[in-house]
Protein backbone atom coordinates (compact mmCIF):
# COMPACT_ATOMS: atom_id res chain seq x y z
CA UNK A 1 0.00 0.00 0.00
CA UNK A 2 1.65 3.22 -1.17
CA UNK A 3 1.63 5.92 1.46
CA UNK A 4 3.01 9.44 1.13
CA UNK A 5 2.33 10.78 4.65
CA UNK A 6 5.96 10.79 5.75
CA UNK A 7 7.21 12.45 2.56
CA UNK A 8 4.49 15.07 2.82
CA UNK A 9 5.32 15.70 6.48
CA UNK A 10 8.85 16.68 5.41
CA UNK A 11 7.73 18.35 2.18
CA UNK A 12 10.05 16.24 0.00
CA UNK A 13 9.33 14.08 -3.09
CA UNK A 14 9.49 10.28 -2.88
CA UNK A 15 12.81 10.23 -4.71
CA UNK A 16 14.46 12.74 -2.35
CA UNK A 17 18.06 11.94 -1.45
CA UNK A 18 19.09 11.07 2.11
CA UNK A 19 20.70 14.52 2.35
CA UNK A 20 17.51 16.25 1.20
CA UNK A 21 15.57 14.35 3.82
CA UNK A 22 18.00 15.28 6.57
CA UNK A 23 17.97 18.93 5.50
CA UNK A 24 14.17 19.04 5.34
CA UNK A 25 13.88 17.44 8.76
CA UNK A 26 16.35 19.85 10.37
CA UNK A 27 14.49 22.79 8.91
CA UNK A 28 11.13 21.50 10.15
CA UNK A 29 12.56 20.69 13.59
CA UNK A 30 13.87 24.26 13.93
CA UNK A 31 10.66 25.82 12.71
CA UNK A 32 8.18 23.70 14.63
CA UNK A 33 10.07 22.82 17.80
CA UNK A 34 7.47 23.16 20.59
CA UNK A 35 9.90 25.17 22.71
CA UNK A 36 10.40 27.68 19.91
CA UNK A 37 7.26 27.86 17.78
CA UNK A 38 4.16 29.87 18.61
CA UNK A 39 2.07 28.33 15.82
CA UNK A 40 -0.75 26.30 17.43
CA UNK A 41 -0.18 23.44 14.95
CA UNK A 42 3.54 23.31 15.71
CA UNK A 43 3.37 20.30 18.06
CA UNK A 44 1.58 18.15 15.51
CA UNK A 45 3.91 19.22 12.70
CA UNK A 46 7.01 18.64 14.80
CA UNK A 47 5.80 15.22 15.80
CA UNK A 48 4.87 14.30 12.22
CA UNK A 49 8.28 15.45 10.96
CA UNK A 50 10.05 13.45 13.69
CA UNK A 51 8.08 10.31 12.90
CA UNK A 52 8.72 10.78 9.19
CA UNK A 53 12.44 11.31 9.75
CA UNK A 54 12.75 8.29 12.03
CA UNK A 55 11.38 6.13 9.21
CA UNK A 56 12.95 7.82 6.18
CA UNK A 57 16.44 8.40 7.60
CA UNK A 58 17.10 4.67 7.85
CA UNK A 59 17.56 3.05 4.41
CA UNK A 60 16.00 -0.24 5.57
CA UNK A 61 12.92 1.23 7.14
CA UNK A 62 12.57 3.68 4.26
CA UNK A 63 12.60 0.79 1.77
CA UNK A 64 10.03 -1.08 3.86
CA UNK A 65 7.88 2.06 4.07
CA UNK A 66 8.10 2.67 0.31
CA UNK A 67 6.98 -0.92 -0.26
CA UNK A 68 4.35 -1.47 2.45
CA UNK A 69 3.26 2.08 3.37
CA UNK A 70 1.93 2.90 6.81
CA UNK A 71 2.04 -0.77 7.89
CA UNK A 72 5.74 -1.10 7.08
CA UNK A 73 6.70 -2.16 10.60
CA UNK A 74 3.98 -4.80 11.05
CA UNK A 75 5.28 -8.32 11.63
CA UNK A 76 5.92 -10.04 8.31
CA UNK A 77 7.97 -13.17 7.66
CA UNK A 78 10.24 -12.71 10.66
CA UNK A 79 8.17 -10.94 13.26
CA UNK A 80 10.83 -10.75 15.97
CA UNK A 81 13.41 -9.09 13.80
CA UNK A 82 10.89 -6.67 12.39
CA UNK A 83 9.81 -5.66 15.86
CA UNK A 84 13.34 -5.16 17.05
CA UNK A 85 13.90 -2.88 14.08
CA UNK A 86 10.80 -0.92 14.90
CA UNK A 87 11.85 -0.53 18.49
CA UNK A 88 15.28 0.78 17.69
CA UNK A 89 13.97 3.88 15.98
CA UNK A 90 13.12 5.41 19.35
CA UNK A 91 16.74 5.35 20.37
CA UNK A 92 18.21 7.57 17.66
CA UNK A 93 20.56 10.43 18.43
CA UNK A 94 19.48 13.42 16.37
CA UNK A 95 15.85 12.51 16.64
CA UNK A 96 12.69 13.85 18.11
CA UNK A 97 11.32 13.81 21.60
CA UNK A 98 8.84 11.09 22.45
CA UNK A 99 5.85 13.36 22.52
CA UNK A 100 3.23 10.71 22.90
CA UNK A 101 0.91 12.75 24.93
CA UNK A 102 -2.62 13.18 23.77
CA UNK A 103 -2.69 16.84 22.89
CA UNK A 104 -6.38 16.77 22.09
CA UNK A 105 -7.26 15.71 25.60
CA UNK A 106 -5.33 18.66 26.93
CA UNK A 107 -7.16 20.99 24.65
CA UNK A 108 -10.46 19.54 25.79
CA UNK A 109 -9.74 20.30 29.40
CA UNK A 110 -7.72 23.44 29.18
CA UNK A 111 -8.79 24.96 25.92
CA UNK A 112 -5.29 26.10 25.25
CA UNK A 113 -2.28 25.14 23.26
CA UNK A 114 -0.37 22.18 24.47
CA UNK A 115 3.30 22.66 23.97
CA UNK A 116 5.35 19.90 25.44
CA UNK A 117 5.43 16.24 26.11
CA UNK A 118 7.07 13.42 27.84
CA UNK A 119 10.78 13.27 27.68
CA UNK A 120 12.83 10.16 27.87
CA UNK A 121 12.91 7.12 25.66
CA UNK A 122 11.15 3.83 25.79
CA UNK A 123 14.40 2.01 25.27
CA UNK A 124 15.70 2.55 28.77
CA UNK A 125 16.79 -0.48 30.67
CA UNK A 126 15.77 1.00 34.02
CA UNK A 127 12.14 0.12 34.62
CA UNK A 128 11.29 2.98 36.91
CA UNK A 129 11.11 6.25 35.04
CA UNK A 130 10.02 9.76 35.80
CA UNK A 131 7.73 11.24 33.20
CA UNK A 132 7.26 14.86 32.21
CA UNK A 133 4.22 16.67 30.92
CA UNK A 134 3.25 20.31 30.47
CA UNK A 135 -0.15 21.90 30.89
CA UNK A 136 -1.49 25.36 30.16
CA UNK A 137 -3.78 26.75 32.81
CA UNK A 138 -5.87 29.89 32.90
CA UNK A 139 -4.38 32.66 35.04
CA UNK A 140 -7.38 32.42 37.37
CA UNK A 141 -6.34 28.87 38.41
CA UNK A 142 -3.00 30.18 39.66
CA UNK A 143 -4.68 33.03 41.53
CA UNK A 144 -7.29 30.95 43.34
CA UNK A 145 -6.02 27.36 43.01
CA UNK A 146 -8.12 24.80 41.11
CA UNK A 147 -8.86 21.16 40.47
CA UNK A 148 -8.57 20.01 36.87
CA UNK A 149 -9.09 16.62 35.26
CA UNK A 150 -6.05 16.03 33.04
CA UNK A 151 -5.85 13.24 30.49
CA UNK A 152 -2.40 12.01 29.54
CA UNK A 153 -1.07 9.18 27.47
CA UNK A 154 1.98 7.68 29.02
CA UNK A 155 4.08 4.58 28.70
CA UNK A 156 3.53 1.91 31.32
CA UNK A 157 5.06 -1.52 31.80
CA UNK A 158 2.73 -4.48 31.85
CA UNK A 159 3.39 -7.64 33.89
CA UNK A 160 5.53 -9.13 31.15
CA UNK A 161 7.72 -6.04 31.02
CA UNK A 162 6.35 -4.73 27.72
CA UNK A 163 5.72 -1.05 27.26
CA UNK A 164 2.11 -0.17 26.56
CA UNK A 165 0.57 3.25 26.15
CA UNK A 166 -1.94 3.90 28.84
CA UNK A 167 -4.45 6.69 28.89
CA UNK A 168 -4.72 8.22 32.28
CA UNK A 169 -7.04 10.77 33.77
CA UNK A 170 -5.67 12.52 36.80
CA UNK A 171 -7.61 14.83 39.09
CA UNK A 172 -4.87 17.38 39.43
CA UNK A 173 -4.94 19.93 42.23
CA UNK A 174 -3.34 23.14 41.02
CA UNK A 175 -1.95 24.94 44.07
CA UNK A 176 -2.62 28.63 44.53
CA UNK A 177 0.37 30.76 43.57
CA UNK A 178 1.92 28.51 40.88
CA UNK A 179 4.07 30.35 38.35
CA UNK A 180 4.87 29.64 34.71
CA UNK A 181 7.72 27.13 34.58
CA UNK A 182 6.88 25.73 38.00
CA UNK A 183 6.99 21.96 38.30
CA UNK A 184 4.43 19.91 40.17
CA UNK A 185 5.57 16.48 41.32
CA UNK A 186 3.03 13.66 41.47
CA UNK A 187 4.78 10.89 43.32
CA UNK A 188 4.50 7.40 41.93
CA UNK A 189 2.55 8.38 38.81
CA UNK A 190 5.45 7.99 36.37
CA UNK A 191 6.39 4.68 34.74
CA UNK A 192 6.70 1.73 37.13
CA UNK A 193 6.48 3.87 40.25
CA UNK A 194 8.58 6.80 39.01
CA UNK A 195 7.28 10.31 39.49
CA UNK A 196 5.24 12.42 37.09
CA UNK A 197 6.36 16.03 36.75
CA UNK A 198 3.88 18.51 35.34
CA UNK A 199 5.23 21.85 34.15
CA UNK A 200 2.83 24.78 34.47
CA UNK A 201 2.37 27.28 31.66
CA UNK A 202 -0.22 30.04 31.48
CA UNK A 203 -2.68 30.42 28.66
CA UNK A 204 -2.52 33.84 27.03
CA UNK A 205 -5.05 35.99 28.87
CA UNK A 206 -7.37 38.42 27.08
CA UNK A 207 -7.20 40.99 29.88
CA UNK A 208 -3.97 40.58 31.86
CA UNK A 209 -0.36 40.71 30.76
CA UNK A 210 1.96 38.84 33.11
CA UNK A 211 5.48 39.95 34.03
CA UNK A 212 6.88 37.82 36.83
CA UNK A 213 4.25 38.05 39.58
CA UNK A 214 2.98 41.43 38.39
CA UNK A 215 -0.09 41.83 36.21
CA UNK A 216 -0.85 44.65 33.79
CA UNK A 217 -4.29 45.70 32.55
CA UNK A 218 -4.86 48.15 29.72
CA UNK A 219 -7.59 50.28 31.27
CA UNK A 220 -9.57 52.49 28.88
CA UNK A 221 -10.70 55.86 30.22
CA UNK A 222 -12.51 58.75 28.53
CA UNK A 223 -10.68 62.07 28.02
CA UNK A 224 -12.82 63.70 30.73
CA UNK A 225 -12.20 60.84 33.21
CA UNK A 226 -8.48 61.32 32.59
CA UNK A 227 -8.79 65.11 32.92
CA UNK A 228 -11.01 65.26 36.00
CA UNK A 229 -9.86 62.12 37.82
CA UNK A 230 -12.19 60.12 40.02
CA UNK A 231 -13.17 56.53 40.62
CA UNK A 232 -13.64 53.96 37.84
CA UNK A 233 -14.34 50.22 38.05
CA UNK A 234 -11.51 47.96 37.02
CA UNK A 235 -11.15 44.17 36.86
CA UNK A 236 -8.80 42.17 39.08
CA UNK A 237 -8.43 38.36 38.96
CA UNK A 238 -10.50 38.16 42.14
CA UNK A 239 -13.24 40.61 41.13
CA UNK A 240 -13.93 44.25 40.33
CA UNK A 241 -12.48 47.05 42.42
CA UNK A 242 -12.70 50.86 42.38
CA UNK A 243 -9.59 52.57 41.05
CA UNK A 244 -8.90 56.21 41.82
CA UNK A 245 -7.67 58.08 38.76
CA UNK A 246 -5.64 61.18 39.63
CA UNK A 247 -6.72 64.47 37.99
CA UNK A 248 -4.97 65.28 34.69
CA UNK A 249 -3.86 61.67 34.21
CA UNK A 250 -1.60 60.84 31.26
CA UNK A 251 -2.20 58.29 28.50
CA UNK A 252 0.01 55.31 29.40
CA UNK A 253 0.20 56.28 33.07
CA UNK A 254 0.60 53.25 35.33
CA UNK A 255 -1.43 53.05 38.54
CA UNK A 256 -0.37 50.38 41.00
CA UNK A 257 -2.64 48.24 43.15
CA UNK A 258 -0.26 46.73 45.64
CA UNK A 259 -0.58 43.00 46.26
CA UNK A 260 -3.30 42.43 43.65
CA UNK A 261 -1.01 40.48 41.30
CA UNK A 262 -0.18 36.78 41.53
CA UNK A 263 -0.26 35.34 45.05
CA UNK A 264 2.79 33.84 46.74
CA UNK A 265 5.32 34.52 49.46
CA UNK A 266 6.04 37.82 47.69
CA UNK A 267 2.71 38.92 46.26
CA UNK A 268 2.81 40.60 42.89
CA UNK A 269 1.21 43.97 42.11
CA UNK A 270 -1.51 44.81 39.62
CA UNK A 271 -0.92 47.78 37.31
CA UNK A 272 -3.63 49.63 35.43
CA UNK A 273 -2.14 51.22 32.30
CA UNK A 274 -4.42 54.08 31.28
CA UNK A 275 -5.54 54.27 27.67
CA UNK A 276 -7.41 57.44 26.81
CA UNK A 277 -10.21 56.50 24.42
CA UNK A 278 -12.61 58.79 22.57
CA UNK A 279 -16.25 57.72 22.31
CA UNK A 280 -17.16 56.38 18.86
CA UNK A 281 -19.69 59.19 18.38
CA UNK A 282 -19.81 62.71 19.77
CA UNK A 283 -23.15 64.42 20.35
CA UNK A 284 -23.64 67.97 19.09
CA UNK A 285 -23.52 69.18 22.66
CA UNK A 286 -20.28 67.35 23.40
CA UNK A 287 -18.78 68.85 20.26
CA UNK A 288 -19.79 72.33 21.40
CA UNK A 289 -18.22 71.72 24.81
CA UNK A 290 -14.98 70.57 23.15
CA UNK A 291 -14.99 73.76 21.04
CA UNK A 292 -15.31 75.75 24.22
CA UNK A 293 -12.35 73.79 25.69
CA UNK A 294 -10.31 74.37 22.53
CA UNK A 295 -10.76 78.13 22.84
CA UNK A 296 -9.73 77.96 26.51
CA UNK A 297 -6.46 76.07 26.04
CA UNK A 298 -3.28 77.08 24.26
CA UNK A 299 -1.49 73.77 24.92
CA UNK A 300 0.40 72.46 21.86
CA UNK A 301 1.44 68.79 22.30
CA UNK A 302 3.48 69.01 19.05
CA UNK A 303 5.67 71.91 20.09
CA UNK A 304 8.85 69.80 20.28
CA UNK A 305 8.28 67.98 16.98
CA UNK A 306 9.20 71.06 14.98
CA UNK A 307 5.75 71.02 13.39
CA UNK B 1 -5.00 1.24 25.04
CA UNK B 2 -5.61 0.69 28.72
CA UNK B 3 -7.41 3.25 30.77
CA UNK B 4 -6.85 4.21 34.35
CA UNK B 5 -8.16 6.95 36.53
CA UNK B 6 -6.14 8.25 39.43
CA UNK B 7 -8.09 10.26 41.95
CA UNK B 8 -6.53 13.18 43.79
CA UNK B 9 -2.87 12.25 43.80
CA UNK B 10 -0.74 14.24 46.22
CA UNK B 11 0.90 17.20 44.51
CA UNK B 12 4.19 18.78 45.59
CA UNK B 13 5.06 22.19 44.24
CA UNK B 14 8.79 22.07 43.55
CA UNK B 15 10.50 25.10 45.11
CA UNK B 16 14.15 24.14 44.55
CA UNK B 17 16.17 21.24 43.19
CA UNK B 18 19.77 20.45 44.14
CA UNK B 19 22.41 19.89 41.47
CA UNK B 20 22.01 16.10 41.72
CA UNK B 21 18.20 16.33 41.61
CA UNK B 22 18.34 18.65 38.58
CA UNK B 23 20.70 16.19 36.90
CA UNK B 24 18.10 13.42 37.24
CA UNK B 25 15.30 15.81 36.33
CA UNK B 26 16.98 16.70 33.03
CA UNK B 27 18.02 13.09 32.43
CA UNK B 28 21.63 14.15 32.14
CA UNK B 29 24.85 14.41 34.15
CA UNK B 30 26.25 16.97 36.58
CA UNK B 31 28.86 18.21 34.08
CA UNK B 32 26.12 19.15 31.65
CA UNK B 33 24.27 21.18 34.32
CA UNK B 34 27.57 22.84 35.33
CA UNK B 35 28.08 23.67 31.64
CA UNK B 36 24.74 25.52 31.71
CA UNK B 37 25.89 27.38 34.82
CA UNK B 38 29.26 28.27 33.27
CA UNK B 39 27.51 29.70 30.22
CA UNK B 40 25.13 31.72 32.39
CA UNK B 41 22.13 29.84 31.03
CA UNK B 42 20.94 28.92 34.52
CA UNK B 43 22.03 30.46 37.79
CA UNK B 44 22.02 28.66 41.13
CA UNK B 45 20.75 30.33 44.30
CA UNK B 46 23.68 31.99 46.07
CA UNK B 47 24.40 29.64 48.97
CA UNK B 48 28.14 29.05 48.95
CA UNK B 49 28.75 26.24 51.46
CA UNK B 50 26.04 23.77 50.39
CA UNK B 51 25.26 21.84 47.22
CA UNK B 52 24.08 24.07 44.36
CA UNK B 53 20.34 24.71 44.35
CA UNK B 54 18.10 25.91 41.56
CA UNK B 55 14.77 27.77 41.56
CA UNK B 56 11.70 26.91 39.42
CA UNK B 57 12.38 29.36 36.57
CA UNK B 58 15.91 27.94 36.19
CA UNK B 59 14.68 24.35 36.47
CA UNK B 60 12.30 24.96 33.57
CA UNK B 61 15.05 26.68 31.60
CA UNK B 62 17.45 23.78 32.12
CA UNK B 63 14.90 21.29 30.88
CA UNK B 64 14.05 23.41 27.88
CA UNK B 65 17.77 23.67 27.13
CA UNK B 66 18.12 19.89 27.28
CA UNK B 67 15.25 19.40 24.79
CA UNK B 68 16.55 22.06 22.40
CA UNK B 69 20.13 20.78 22.49
CA UNK B 70 19.00 17.23 21.84
CA UNK B 71 16.37 17.98 19.19
CA UNK B 72 18.21 20.70 17.27
CA UNK B 73 21.82 19.66 17.84
CA UNK B 74 22.73 22.95 19.58
CA UNK B 75 25.76 23.60 21.79
CA UNK B 76 25.73 25.61 25.04
CA UNK B 77 26.40 28.96 23.38
CA UNK B 78 23.69 28.31 20.81
CA UNK B 79 21.05 27.21 23.28
CA UNK B 80 21.82 30.18 25.55
CA UNK B 81 21.27 32.55 22.65
CA UNK B 82 18.05 30.76 21.59
CA UNK B 83 16.59 30.86 25.11
CA UNK B 84 17.42 34.56 25.53
CA UNK B 85 15.91 35.42 22.15
CA UNK B 86 12.76 33.39 22.87
CA UNK B 87 12.32 35.23 26.17
CA UNK B 88 12.76 38.59 24.46
CA UNK B 89 10.37 37.62 21.69
CA UNK B 90 7.73 36.45 24.16
CA UNK B 91 8.03 39.62 26.26
CA UNK B 92 7.67 41.76 23.14
CA UNK B 93 4.69 39.71 21.93
CA UNK B 94 2.98 40.25 25.30
CA UNK B 95 3.62 43.98 25.16
CA UNK B 96 2.47 44.17 21.57
CA UNK B 97 -0.76 42.32 22.38
CA UNK B 98 -1.48 44.94 25.03
CA UNK B 99 -0.63 47.79 22.66
CA UNK B 100 -2.84 46.30 19.94
CA UNK B 101 -5.81 46.15 22.30
CA UNK B 102 -6.52 49.88 22.11
CA UNK B 103 -4.05 51.51 19.79
CA UNK B 104 -4.71 49.48 16.66
CA UNK B 105 -8.39 48.68 16.45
Amino acid sequence: MVDNTHYEALGVPRDASADDIKRAYRKMARKYHPDVATDPDADAKFKAAGEAYSVLSDPESRAAYDRYGADWDQPRPEPDQQRAGAGSRWGGGFAFDDRDINADSFRDFFGGRFGGGFGGGFDRSAMQRDQHARIEIPLEDAVAGAKRAVTLQMPQLDQTGHVTMEQRTIDLTIPKGVMPGQQLRLRGLGTAGGDLFVEIAFQPHPVYRIEGRDLFVALPVTPWEAALGGKVKMPTPTGKVDLKIPPNARHGQKLRLRGRGLPGAQKGDLYAVLHIVNPPNLSQKARDLYRQLASESSYDPRSNLGA
Amino acid sequence: MKKAVKRNPSVDMIETLTLSELTIFCDTNADWVLGLVEHGIVTPIAKPSTELQFEPAHIARARKASRLMRDLGLNFAGVGLVLDLIEERDALARKLAMFDTYDHA
